[in-house]
């Protein structure tokens, strides 16, 4: 079975690790802060200026001036920070973040991201996207395999405007866990539940690598 | 002290002339000038150039210069949210140019600072690249970027003094303080004018050498553009 969304966030919780610093991107990255382990700590970067990003407030709390890059209302919590623009991408780009998840329309073999701009349709900016991508020392991305035409999304090469070149070490998808190698191509680390290789490779117009056995995503 | 008060929005806005090129503050909705954005709407300058990550809504912010066809270019890193933006966009009444977000603080923090360009990898390998100068670093590319020439930056802070010190709120600091030390002449408006040495100075996020007019903002709306909630349990 293929996961679904909240559990594609949920996989990626597990690469969390106590003491990180992190930066969610909009989409399934924004849900894997629901599923943090109680016993790490870690601290949210919102590139609008926050270290230290808590939950939405509750009804009645909201707070016109403490958004997140998403816009969303939000809280800080003990030990939060605030800073502005420059510091916080300052920060990014001197790799102060350690890890950075974000989805993606397109990935290649080699790394390559785009996730910014359809030609022919309305562009809506980069936003930090290429910052982020340009600078973090890891960067996992959530997404869904294939788009909503049935195509990969996992490429030989993007097709798509590129948001940053030979960046990506990892892909979280509802059928599998990838990582990209230094040398180019999907190599296979694990598949959903149920999920064949076969199935995989079908849906995977990149370079697909495949070692030995191929282990079923656990979520805990 | 030099005192910088001046009597509000309009006295601040008053010398900004057709076709000129101004900053304004804020991320989304959250830290905009409102009062400034008002008055310029109200005189209806015209043929701005527009420095500012976001583009506001169809009805509030930047949004309301754009339904006055005010703004000849914008010089952003988002503007999804605006239907009367992309319908200008589209019939090329507006030009637009979108430029990473961290690279558009950068270039306010260079002209802020005096230096007049940075070298970032952001947007390396991508269309952001093309006809821009690269230098490799350690083996790795940047791009040479130019620091901001704005003639005006607007922005608004939770508490100044008389002498043009800011201190913002949370995040509404935003771009805010980079881009009021970028502007030629810089425009604060405040939610709390005070006297002074009513502000800690060890706490002042931008100092009033900075700043050339400073005024007491009125009825601030502070808009919500994605309000979200929690439920009690």
């Amino acid at each position: 079975m293929a996961f679904t969304k909240e559990e594609i966030a949920q996989r990626i919780a597990k690469e969390i690790k106590d003491g990180y610093y992190v930066n969610l991107g909009i989409g399934i990255p924004t849900l894997v802060a629901n599923y943090i382990p109680p016993d790490i700590n870690i601290v949210l970067q919102s590139e609008n200026g926050l270290l230290g990003m808590g939950p939405f407030p509750f009804e009645g709390e909201e707070d016109a001036d403490l958004i997140n890059a998403g816009k969303q209302t939000i809280t800080t919590l003990p030990g939060s920070s605030i800073f502005d623009s420059a510091m916080s991408f300052g920060m990014i780009r001197a790799q102060k973040v350690d890890l950075t998840i974000l989805g993606a329309m397109e990935v290649s073999e080699n790394g390559d991201i785009a996730n910014w701009k359809i030609p022919g349709k309305m562009v809506k900016g980069m936003g930090g996207a290429m910052d982020l991508v340009a600078s973090a020392k890891n960067i996992i991305v959530a997404m869904q395999h294939v788009n909503k035409a049935g195509e990969s999304k996992l490429l030989p090469k993007c097709t798509l405007p590129l948001t940053g070149v030979k960046c990506i070490k990892k892909v979280v998808t509802e059928l599998a866990v990838l990582d990209i190698l230094p040398e180019g191509g999907f190599r296979l680390l694990e598949r959903a539940p149920g999920v064949s290789v076969d199935f995989i490779k079908q849906a995977t117009a990149g370079r697909l690598v495949i070692e030995g056995k191929i282990p079923e995503m656990t979520l805990n | 002290m030099i005192n910088k008060v001046v009597s509000g929005a309009e006295e601040a806005i008053h010398d900004i002339p057709d076709g000129a090129t101004i900053m304004l503050g804020g991320f989304g909705l959250c830290g905009i000038p409102e009062n400034c954005i008002n008055a310029l709407v109200a005189k209806n300058t015209k043929n701005l150039t527009c420095i500012s990550n976001n583009a506001g809504v169809d009805d509030f912010g930047i949004g309301l210069m754009l339904k006055q066809r005010q703004v000849k270019k914008m010089i952003s890193s988002y503007v999804g949210e605006n239907a009367e933006f992309e319908r200008q966009l589209l019939s090329g009444e507006l030009e637009v140019d979108l430029i990473p977000q961290g690279t558009l603080a950068t270039r306010c923090l260079a002209a802020g600072y005096g230096m007049p360009a940075i070298f970032t990898p952001a947007g390396v390998g991508t269309e952001v690249a093309e006809g821009k100068e690269i230098r490799n670093f350690d083996g790795k590319d940047y791009l040479l970027e130019y620091a901001f020439d704005a003639d005006f930056a607007i922005v608004k802070a939770w508490k100044g003094d008389t002498a043009g010190n800011l201190i913002f709120r949370s995040t509404s600091r935003n771009f805010n303080p980079v881009m009021a030390m970028a502007g030629k002449i810089t425009i604060a408006e405040v939610e709390e004018l005070v006297e002074v040495g009513a502000l800690d100075p060890d706490y002042i996020h931008t100092p009033g050498i900075y700043v050339h007019r400073v005024f007491q903002g009125k009825d601030y709306e502070k808009r919500i553009e994605q309000r979200t909630v929690r439920k009690v349990h």
